[in-house]
């Protein structure tokens, strides 16, 4: 969004010749404090900044570079634009070389004549900058309103003729001077600005007007009152003419309504030069409000400041706040056993927090480095007490952990290792950053010269990867044991596990961003919890390889060898369960499917049951709330997680707001859940592969579900399994059923997401998603058994607890397209067909098939207690031949919907 | 033959012109060993050579010949030059700068050979000199314990780019492109460098100004977002304004239709081939970017369109495809009010009531 204003507020806080204290706080160094002044201004609402460093004792090109590269680090000062104000040229253009949006020069002017005057605005032009032009030339300063606007439209007429400068982007200053001096001259001076004002808006279209507001109460100096009144009078007078600009103290702006109106008239008349005495009334009446000035009250909501420590440090990480830094962390320090505690704690706690939103693409890099900068001060304070502490314990070392960190050959980017670097540093490690384009010997050389305890490699571009892959190869060729870390954009766990970990004997670890590198690193100094971390990311490595490996393992059976080698239940010993079909249940009517005999009646085989509005209170207890952690990027066991010594308490609040939430959801009704099932007498085909959904009577084929059959070659005794092999064939002689379903709780999400969005409540727009997600889940958990206990009806007595109910222990499968026992998407559309999914759902399907709402699951059901759900996988070329003469498509089509099971690169 | 400003404008009125796909994956996809980088100009070099893309227009030309010809062959009327990296700073890595003149001398030729080669009268063609970002940045400190240090300078990285363009135009390029663009202050130091190398030479060349959105923020990398973006380089008063990489066109695409409400100019976008996945490799298929970018033409977003990271000839023929004969977009009136910027784009509202007197 565009902020646009009828009246422009410009900081003028951040100006030495105006500020006292700024020049004291820029001539001492204090830029920390000088950027609190700054950012001061845009909290108060100052819409643009204006810095100058005009002091004789300055190096005021220095200055004015150094203060505007810090801004730009500063996000909630640099989203406004910068306003350059030096009398000096080359001050300016030291400023406009130093800022990277479109800001103004303040000032040029005809003073040395129009050479120079257009040379200067030619430069703007090239710098991208708006420009001030002051009423001067080579005469002077214009001081009337005919001179002023004299001045004005030669200025114009240059600028507009010589450079075609746009007109929107030229602003007149017209010169406030001083009123209420005591000098007759001076009396009509606010009269005549105000009138020049006037004609050069008429005169010269899209120009702006602008002035330095405080030059008019000059001689109120040390009476605030009057001044900020003054101030007020003077816009509400100069504003209406045509003045839509002016360098004012954003946080002192008086209402013109409050001014007391004895006080208000007496302005008035020396702005508007009403009457002779004007300038002594004012005086005298100025004598009563000596001292009493319109404070500038700081609009910085300090609220926080009362929480708890441990969120104060928190709050003061994730907004990059250091005011506080090292108070917050000495007190945090007073209440901890040791030091060491608070870092690992609340501080670490915070910078997690960062890592999420940058994650999250709630914050961006400027905002993670002052996080970093945050986090530095804290630990610097800690620093000492950590020394003290480990004198005492007689721990000799001197810091966490030695790590080489470079970006690896071939590579130039560092930018995400160097916000690692600091994290790390932050941490207490001694980080030895190599740099870019490291050759393998320079790193390893490195590693084994400082001993390090960890290396860390970076890379950003696709080649990097597989120079990693070399790096560790060549660890281990030189029989090192060095920890290795990866990280970088291109990077994952999956190519760490699959690429980089076999190469290399030592740890291997794969870290998300900066603000993980610390546990990792911790865990990898500490031989214990290294061990017990290689353990862990064993188990994870082995299953990311397994499914890396059944993606690109090529050895096919022939499509012909695949069905031989299918699933064969034995269906000579077993009849499939007929299907009980009640006329209702406790939640629904039994229906005719739309393709079934819709007189059958009690002697209806097949039926279709709709669930229209089902209660979702219901549905909560059966939630499984592991994958609601997880959606939150909270990893952990539910209800484990809930007492986790680190997560344990931001996972309670989510999970007290989640309860919170689903209370609301259940009493304002907020979504609305809906289901449909239907069961009907099926076959497998004659090709073994296809599922034929058949009419009561069994005599036509209704319809046909084609599946996809696993083809990889398999160990010997493992099938190669398809879907329908588990429905009974013709030639067994036994009748049997299949079943589908669809059900939805995101009726009413969507709009829920979108208001709160609209509020900027993003926490709680995820959380109804994320929640109605997890109530589709668990209401196909629901109507599962009810269709195993009651409308088929084959484990009429189940018994299974809530765990046992996740943890799928039940008999019967209910696989659904698009996961892995079915992964074509289309199967969606069969099933759509058959139960008549739309019209009774509402749940729509998307060109690619993707289920509106989302929070939506469908599925077949499948009967047979051998029926089990396994991976697919990847198919060869015969087999997709074969599936697109079933489906009726071309062999490209095919590719298309198959396309993620590929085992052979399609032809283009 | 060399166009103008108008000559481009012309074809634009008529059509969505399409850009050529990813140079870099087309080099990956061949992957030249570090002896062929080297060639025998370069066989006692110092430093390593392997990935230094730009130089192989010197040490193997032909295959960059190669790859402009296949992306003309699939229907890309504007070539751009393979000169991402070849500026001094950039070839600093590899110790050449002083070859950043020849590089891109010879790139910008290299690619005028192929564009004659394929130009007819219904084919125009044109050449794209491509200036990159550098690998510094104007705007973000390399230290984060020092947030005002820089290592580059705005008159460091304006002589850079105004070196390239210089060489760029000499080997006869059409347009300039600043691409990539993820610190804005670089590009306002090539801006700088190029209205002066304009003024200089006494000509208009034509500019395309591409912006990256690097991540889920929606914002460049040195913060600013798509709006702020335009208003910080809208100065240059290019031809073109547009984005690319860092996104796939479903990622892209709502800050190609920010761009594109926004500015009066041209607009173009060359999106990646959607993101890198777990091994590097770019997955989004050519059928499927064309779709993406068939609709954003179909919304009327684009008058040019192209691939960046992860494109191939196949991508850029079947983009070609899904835009031929589409009415290009349509350039909106833009209301003439200052617009300045930070990290976020400012307006000021003033000007109204003396709108109808625009001259």
């Amino acid at each position: 969004m565009t902020s646009a204003a009828n009246f422009i507020n410009i900081g003028e806080r951040t100006n030495v010749t105006g500020s006292k204290r700024f020049m004291r706080l820029i001539k001492e160094e204090q830029y920390d404090t000088a950027l609190d002044v700054a950012r001061a201004q845009v909290e108060n609402g100052a819409q643009v900044i204006d810095i100058n460093m005009d002091e004789g004792m300055l190096d005021s090109e220095a200055a004015m570079r150094k203060f505007l590269n810090l801004i730009a680090g500063e996000p909630d000062i640099a989203r406004v634009p910068i306003m350059v104000d030096s009398s000096k040229w080359e001050v300016i253009e030291a400023g406009l070389q130093c800022i990277q949006g479109k800001g103004m020069v303040n000032s040029i002017s005809l003073k040395e004549g129009e050479d120079a005057f257009l040379d200067k605005a030619q430069a703007c032009l090239d710098y991208g900058a708006a420009v001030v032009v002051m009423a001067f030339d080579e005469e002077g300063q214009a001081d009337n309103e005919d001179e002023r606007v004299r001045i004005a439209q030669r200025a114009y007429d240059l600028l507009r003729e010589k450079l075609d400068f746009p007109p929107e982007d030229i602003i007149f200053d017209l010169n406030i001077f001083a009123i209420a001096t005591g000098i007759e001259e001076h009396n009509n001076y606010g009269v005549d600005f105000i009138e020049a004002t006037r004609r050069v808006r008429q005169a010269m279209p899209h120009v702006h007007v602008s002035g330095g507001l405080s030059n008019v109460s000059f001689s109120f100096r040390g009476n605030e009152r009057v001044r900020q009144a003054m101030h007020s009078v003077f816009l509400y007078h100069a504003i209406p003419a045509g003045l839509d600009m002016a360098i004012v103290n954003a946080g002192q702006l008086e209402v013109y309504d409050d001014i007391p109106a004895e006080l208000r008239d007496a302005c008035e008349d020396v702005v508007l030069n009403r009457r002779d005495d004007a300038t002594e009334r004012l005086l005298e009446l100025a004598e009563q409000y000596k001292g009493g000035g319109k404070k500038a009250e700081s609009k910085e909501d300090l609220a926080w400041r009362e929480w708890e420590v441990t969120d104060r440090l928190e709050h003061a990480l994730v907004k990059g706040i250091d005011t506080y830094a090292v108070d917050d962390t000495e007190e945090a320090r007073q209440k901890a056993d040791k030091p060491l505690e608070v870092i690992e704690g609340p501080l670490m706690d915070g910078m997690n927090v960062v890592g999420d939103l940058f994650g999250a693409g709630k914050m961006f890099l400027p905002q993670v480095v002052k996080s970093a900068r945050v986090m530095k001060k804290a630990v610097g304070h800690l620093i000492p007490y950590i020394e003290e502490e480990k004198k005492k314990s007689g721990d000799a070392s001197k810091n966490n952990g030695t790590i080489i960190m470079a970006t690896v050959k071939g590579d130039v980017h560092d930018i995400g290792k160097n916000i690692v670097s600091v994290v790390l540093q932050c941490n207490n490690f001694e980080v030895i950053d190599l740099g870019v384009m490291q050759p393998m010997n320079d790193i390893l050389d490195a590693a084994e010269k400082h001993n390090a305890d960890v290396i860390g490699l970076s890379g950003l571009i696709t080649p990097s990867l597989d120079e990693m892959v070399n790096v560790a190869a060549e660890m281990q060729r030189r029989k090192m044991t060095t920890p290795l870390l990866i990280g970088g954009a291109t990077t994952s766990r999956a190519h760490t596990a699959v690429k980089i970990d076999p190469a290399y004997d030592g740890a291997v670890m794969w870290v998300k961003d900066a603000s993980r590198s610390v546990p990792v690193a911790s865990k990898m100094v500490s031989k214990e919890a290294r061990e017990k971390l290689v353990e862990e990311l064993r188990e994870d490595y082995d299953k990311m390889r397994e499914r890396h490996a059944a993606k690109r393992q090529t050895k096919f059976l022939t499509l012909e060898d695949a069905r031989a080698n299918r699933v064969q239940l034995d269906w000579a010993d077993y009849t499939p369960p007929a299907p009980k079909l009640p006329a209702e249940t406790a939640y629904a009517k039994r229906q005719p499917l739309p393709h079934a005999d819709q007189d059958a009646g009690d002697d209806a085989v097949s039926g279709l049951y709709v669930l229209d509005d089902f209660p979702i209170s219901e549905l909560i207890e059966t939630i499984d709330w592991t994958p609601f952690f997880m959606s939150w990027e909270m990893k952990g066991r539910y209800p484990d997680i809930l007492n986790d010594p680190h997560k344990g308490k931001e996972a309670r609040k989510l999970f007290d707001d989640a309860q919170a939430m689903l209370k609301q959801i259940v009493d304002e009704h907020w979504l609305t859940a809906r289901g449909v099932v239907g069961i009907c007498p099926a076959r497998t085909a004659d090709n073994l592969d296809d599922i034929e959904v058949l009419s009561d009577d069994r005599s036509e084929v209704v319809s046909v579900i084609h599946q996809l059959r696993q083809q990889a070659e398999h160990r010997e005794g493992v099938p190669n399994r398809c879907l329908s092999d588990f429905v009974a064939p013709a030639d067994s002689g036994r009748d049997d059923w299949i079943g589908c379903f669809a059900v939805t709780t995101g009726l009413g999400a969507p709009e829920l997401v979108e208001q709160f969005k609209q509020a900027n409540d993003d926490y709680n727009a995820i959380m109804v998603e994320a929640l109605a997600d997890r109530l589709a889940e668990s209401f196909a958990e629901w109507l599962h058994k009810h269709v195993r206990t009651e409308i088929w009806g084959h484990v009429p007595d189940e018994g299974l607890s809530n765990d046992e109910l996740i943890a799928e222990k039940y008999q019967g499968i209910r696989p659904a397209p698009g996961y892995p026992a079915c992964p074509e998407h289309t199967g969606k559309d069969t099933l759509w067909d058959m139960a008549n999914v739309e019209a009774n759902t509402g749940i729509q399907l998307t060109e690619s098939r993707a289920m509106w709402p989302g929070a939506a699951v469908s599925g077949w059901y499948f009967s047979h207690p051998e029926s089990r759900y396994f991976v697919v996988g990847r198919v060869a070329k015969d087999q997709v031949r074969d599936y697109a003469e079933r489906k009726g498509w071309d062999v490209e089509t095919a590719e298309k919907w198959v396309g993620p099971n590929l085992g052979y690169e399609p032809e283009a | 033959m060399e166009k103008t400003l108008e000559m481009i404008e012309d074809v634009l009125a008529d059509k969505i012109l399409v850009i050529d796909g990813a140079m870099g994956t087309m080099i990956q996809n061949h992957g030249p060993s570090e002896a062929e980088y080297r060639g025998a100009r370069f066989a006692d070099w110092e430093s390593d050579l392997q990935g230094n893309n730009d130089l192989l227009t010197l040490t193997a030309p032909d295959l960059i010949r190669g790859i402009h010809r296949e992306y003309a062959e699939a229907g890309a009327q504007i070539i751009t030059t393979n000169t991402f990296s070849s500026t001094t700073i950039a070839q600093a890595d590899y110790h050449m700068e002083e070859l950043a003149d020849e590089l891109n001398l010879e790139a910008a030729k290299l690619a005028r050979e192929v564009a004659e080669e394929f130009e007819t009268d219904e084919n125009p063609m044109f050449v794209a000199g491509v200036i990159g970002p550098t690998n510094r940045t104007a705007s973000i400190s390399p230290d984060v314990n020092d947030p005002g240090k820089r290592n580059t300078s705005f008159d460091e990285l304006a002589e850079a780019y105004g070196a390239a363009a210089r060489a760029l135009l000499e080997g006869g390029v059409d347009i300039i492109l600043m691409e990539t663009i993820f610190d804005t202050l670089n590009a306002k130091a090539a801006i700088y460098a190029v209205r002066r190398l304009m003024r200089e030479r006494g000509v208009t060349i034509p500019l395309m100004i591409s912006g990256t959105i690097t991540d889920a923020s929606g914002r460049t990398l040195s913060g600013q977002t798509t709006e702020a973006f335009y208003n910080s380089v809208a100065h240059a008063r290019p031809l073109t304004m547009g984005l690319n990489c860092a996104l796939g066109p479903d990622a892209l695409r709502q800050y190609v239709a920010e761009m594109s409400r926004i500015t009066p100019c041209y607009v173009h976008a060359y999106p990646n081939a959607g993101l890198p996945n777990e091994f590097g490799e770019y997955d989004l298929q050519p059928d499927e970017m064309a779709e993406h970018i068939g609709e954003w033409a179909d919304s009327g977003l684009l008058n040019m369109a192209g691939g960046c990271c992860g494109s191939t000839p196949a991508h850029i023929g079947a983009i070609a495809k899904a835009v031929a004969g589409k009415t290009p977009r349509q350039r909106p009136d833009i209301k003439r009010v200052m617009r300045l910027s930070g990290l976020e784009p400012f307006a000021a509202a003033g000007a109204d009531e003396t709108d109808e007197d625009v001259a």
